[in-house]
């Protein structure tokens, strides 16, 4: 069965909490919730989650159901600022829509259309589902963008994604073409890489356009 | 023929940053550039000449471009130069260590029917990483004049210059893919108007949008011009999903045929020293203490301590003090009868005792002395490696790394740093650097002498340095909120770091000295007469005393206030101001702290204000004006009663 969407919220906050931060519950005040909220009275009635005093615990029975939310959350936050684009606090409002809609393979979907990604926008890791762990199998490595390079790796340049096409025409100009090769450098304070024999710096927004086909 | 075309023939120079068009012009022209130019900086035109086989020619040397699709306002300088003038050469200078990346734009010069030379420049050094190139062999593929050189080393001058005096003009083309080719004949089909470049080339820029093309086509065409636009618009959106790239790969694939052959790559050895240099600087860990160590031995030790210190001693002391100023006032004195005239030239605020004095005993060693080490690591290549270091910070405060040139720049002459910002991209970026200018970064006169001030008290210049950052973040944060505006975006190319080399580090020096006396040494002189007719009409001490209570409300005496009036008109005079005043005992610590910082925020000097008028408009730089000259105060007042609440340099 579904779980709500108020439901899920509490889910993806627990999930944080414990799995991310290593605290054990959460408090009714930061989960934002009283007694008696219909979101915890569904979880509590799934045994997702226990209640001590004002605490709430994720169980285990629970913790595939948060793990899920979470990557759905994560995986909308991806879509809406590498694919539509949409970024800042904007971004981040339409994704807390979009996840809730994220389910029945639409989650695998657009998980595999943005290759798999590791992290959300935010530096959070997004847990992996099955379609991720198949691609790993497989030994897929499709196309990234800069920014989940490490520094030493390298790869072609795939495509640069066309938002703003300023930057595309100086990316460009400066000879970072699809087909050249590229070996990542630095990833901080900027990104600092290498085509043919110059480098170049790069602030991470620019770095988030550049597509890279990883090389072996 | 019009006047123009039969003046001097000309050779443009144009190409990417750092490849070494600098050097290739004083090469030609066998001079230092006789119009304003800052290398790497540059966003003014070199013109010089030079004489091939008895004929002689104008040289132009170019801002960097990367394209003839200009993104920024260097490279639209670059290219007006390209649209406007008839040159007898384009001569493209690249770097041979790159030229699969660099010959997209000779191709682009050539399909605009330029008389294009090409110099593969740095040669040496692509030899040394192993790479081998067929100049023969690309003169004839690409169907024009081709040389192999290293210029820095002199290598190939005398061919690059038989090459120039005998060119002849030459047609040379290349086919993109056939689909693209028919759209752009769909639109020079319909192009009637006379341009210098051609057609297609234009037809290209206007499928790209580049405005400044759609504005000169809108003009030439007239009537004509809603048709071009309509088919334009239509081949734009039929592409919209890959046209830019799809030409930037079309010149790819042309290039990598034309190399074909031409480009040999054997190992050869690497360079380690500078790359490894070249990390250290990148690194956060290694590399703020690196800037630290710069900023210790280039601005404290050697602009402060020689520059400031040694220099101004003997100029100042050993030369104009003993020997130039008692001989010009007795000279007065025994020559010119009225009062008034000696005051103009000898007096408290005469034209040579003051104006020439400042400008050539005071900041003529300061400056100069600052702007060798900010060329020595201009040349180095180091500047980019700090911009890329800073660009978190920058973007807090609305500008990028990039904005660090001017910056830095800005520590030298204020004044010079805000004609720079207008390599900044974006209109709020050069409003928000041009704030900070103003405010926060000293020129290196002031700070030759604020070092010396402060440096008498223990903890003062501590106190001085903190408060100055401070209130650069924090300004530059508010200005930042307050501007809309979107992020600004960073990218740079990192050039090898390398030693500097003597002759450019002196030519650099001698352009931005050149530049300055120019620009600035009237502007001493003006300030010499303001100053000098406020004080015979009474104007000056009614400005002193307007001042006082605003002195008493910082809790400094009111003889302060005559260093803020003068240090409107030179920064330096109102430090040295306060340099008088502490040697007489009347500043105790807190007041001297209280001071500097205050005069160091206060507004510039008039020459930069001027700049500002004319580089921002009226409106902006009155806002900056009584902005800097608020904040300045509510500073001073705030540190004040910081420093008497804490007890700290009690």
């Amino acid at each position: 069965m579904r779980v709500s969407d108020a439901a899920e919220e509490i889910l993806e906050v627990l999930w944080i909490a414990t799995e991310e931060r290593g605290e054990n519950a959460v408090l009714f005040e930061n989960l934002g919730i009283r007694k008696g909220d219909e979101g915890l009275a569904e979880l509590l009635g799934l045994a997702y989650v226990e209640v001590h005093g004002e605490r709430v615990h994720l169980r285990k029975e629970g913790r595939d159901e948060a793990r899920m939310t979470v990557r759905r959350h994560r995986l909308s936050e991806r879509l809406m600022m590498d694919v539509l684009d949409i970024k800042g606090d904007s971004g981040n409002e339409r994704a807390c829509e979009l996840e809730h809609l994220l389910r029945h393979g639409v989650d695998t979907k657009i998980c595999t259309l943005l290759n798999h990604p590791t992290t959300c926008p935010h530096g959070n890791p997004i847990p992996p589902g099955t379609c991720c762990e198949e691609a790993r199998a497989t030994g897929d490595v499709g196309v990234v963008a800069l920014t989940e390079l490490k520094p030493g790796e390298g790869g072609e340049i795939a495509y640069l994604s066309a938002t703003d096409v300023r930057k595309m025409q100086k990316l460009m100009s400066m000879g970072v073409l699809p087909g050249s090769d590229l070996l990542l450098i630095r990833v901080y304070p900027s990104y600092i890489f290498k085509v043919g024999n110059s480098e170049f710096a790069v602030d991470e927004d620019l770095a988030r356009e550049i597509f890279i086909r990883k090389g072996n | 023929m019009t006047a123009r075309a039969s003046s001097e023939k000309k050779i443009i120079l144009v190409g990417n940053p750092n490849v070494g068009k600098s050097v290739v012009f004083n090469t030609l022209t066998g001079s230092y550039t006789t119009v304003s130019n800052y290398p790497g900086t540059s966003v003014e035109v070199s013109r010089g000449s030079c004489s091939l086989e008895g004929t002689r020619y104008q040289v132009l040397d170019t801002p960097g471009m990367y394209s003839l699709l200009s993104i920024t306002e260097e490279e639209r300088v670059a290219r007006r130069i390209l649209l406007e003038e008839a040159p007898h050469v384009v001569l493209h200078v690249i770097d041979a260590r790159n030229l699969e990346r660099m010959l997209p734009m000779t191709l682009q010069l050539i399909e605009a029917g330029l008389p294009v030379v090409l110099l593969v420049n740095i040669m040496d050094e692509a030899e040394r990483i192993g790479l081998q190139i067929d100049i023969n062999l690309l003169s004839e593929k690409l169907g024009i004049p081709v040389v192999g050189g290293a210029v820095g080393r002199k290598r190939g001058v005398a061919e690059l210059r038989q090459v120039l005096c005998d060119y002849q003009p030459q047609r040379s083309t290349f086919a993109y893919a056939t689909d693209l080719e028919k759209d752009v004949s769909r639109i020079t089909e319909l192009m009637a108007g006379d341009y210098i470049l051609t057609q297609k080339a234009l037809a290209l820029l206007l499928l790209q949008r580049d405005e400044e093309i759609v504005e000169r086509l809108r003009d030439r065409e007239s009537e004509n011009f809603s048709r071009v636009e309509e088919v334009a618009n239509t081949i734009v959106f039929e592409r919209r999903v890959d046209l830019h790239l799809r030409i930037s790969l079309e010149r790819k694939r042309i290039c990598k045929g034309l190399l074909a052959g031409v480009q040999k790559y054997d190992g050869g050895q690497k360079p380690v020293l500078g790359e490894r240099i070249s990390a250290l600087t990148m690194n956060p860990i290694t590399g703020i203490p690196l800037v630290l160590i710069v900023l210790y031995f280039g601005l404290y030790k050697f602009v402060g301590g020689f520059g400031a210190g040694t220099l101004v001693d003997f100029l100042e002391g050993a030369l104009f003090e003993e020997r130039l100023t008692p001989w010009a006032i007795a000279l007065a004195e025994n020559t010119i009868p009225w009062y008034w005239l000696k005051e103009l030239l000898v007096g408290e605020y005469g034209l040579f005792t003051l104006g020439v004095r400042y400008a050539v005993a005071i900041v003529l060693p300061i400056v100069g002395a600052f702007f060798i080490a900010f060329a020595a690591i201009e040349d180095s290549g180091y500047f980019p490696r700090l911009a890329m270091l800073v660009d978190r910070v920058f973007k807090k405060i609305g500008l990028n790394g990039r904005a660090v040139i001017p910056m830095v720049l800005g520590f030298g002459c204020d004044t010079m740093a805000t004609v720079v910002t207008r390599t900044l991209e974006t209109k709020r970026e050069r409003i928000i650097a041009t704030l900070l200018l103003s405010l926060a970064i000293p020129c290196s006169a002031q700070l030759g002498v604020i070092f010396g001030l402060l440096s008498t008290v223990q903890g003062a210049l501590l106190v001085w340095i903190l408060s100055m950052v401070l209130v650069f973040l924090l300004v530059g944060f508010l200005a930042a909120q307050v501007m809309p505006g979107e992020r600004p975006m960073f990218y740079m190319e990192l050039p090898p770091m390398r030693l500097p080399q003597i002759s450019n580090v002196l030519v650099k020096t001698l352009t931005r000295m050149q530049w300055y006396f120019l620009e600035i040494f009237p502007l001493f002189m003006i300030a010499s007469v303001l100053l000098w007719a406020g004080k015979l009409t009474g104007a000056l001490e009614w400005l002193v005393r307007v001042m006082e209570p605003v002195m008493g409300a910082l809790g400094l005496p009111k003889d302060v206030a005559a260093a803020f009036i003068l240090g409107f008109f030179r920064r330096d005079f109102g430090a040295a101001g306060l340099y008088d005043l502490q040697k007489d005992g009347v500043l105790d610590p807190v007041q001297l702290t209280v001071a500097a910082v205050t005069l160091t925020l206060f507004v510039p000097c008039v020459a930069q204000f001027l700049i500002m008028k004319k580089e921002r408009g009226w409106k902006v730089s009155l806002y900056i004006f009584f902005m800097v000259t608020g904040l300045a105060f509510a500073v001073g007042w705030l540190l004040n009663k910081f420093l008497l609440a804490t007890g700290f340099l009690a």
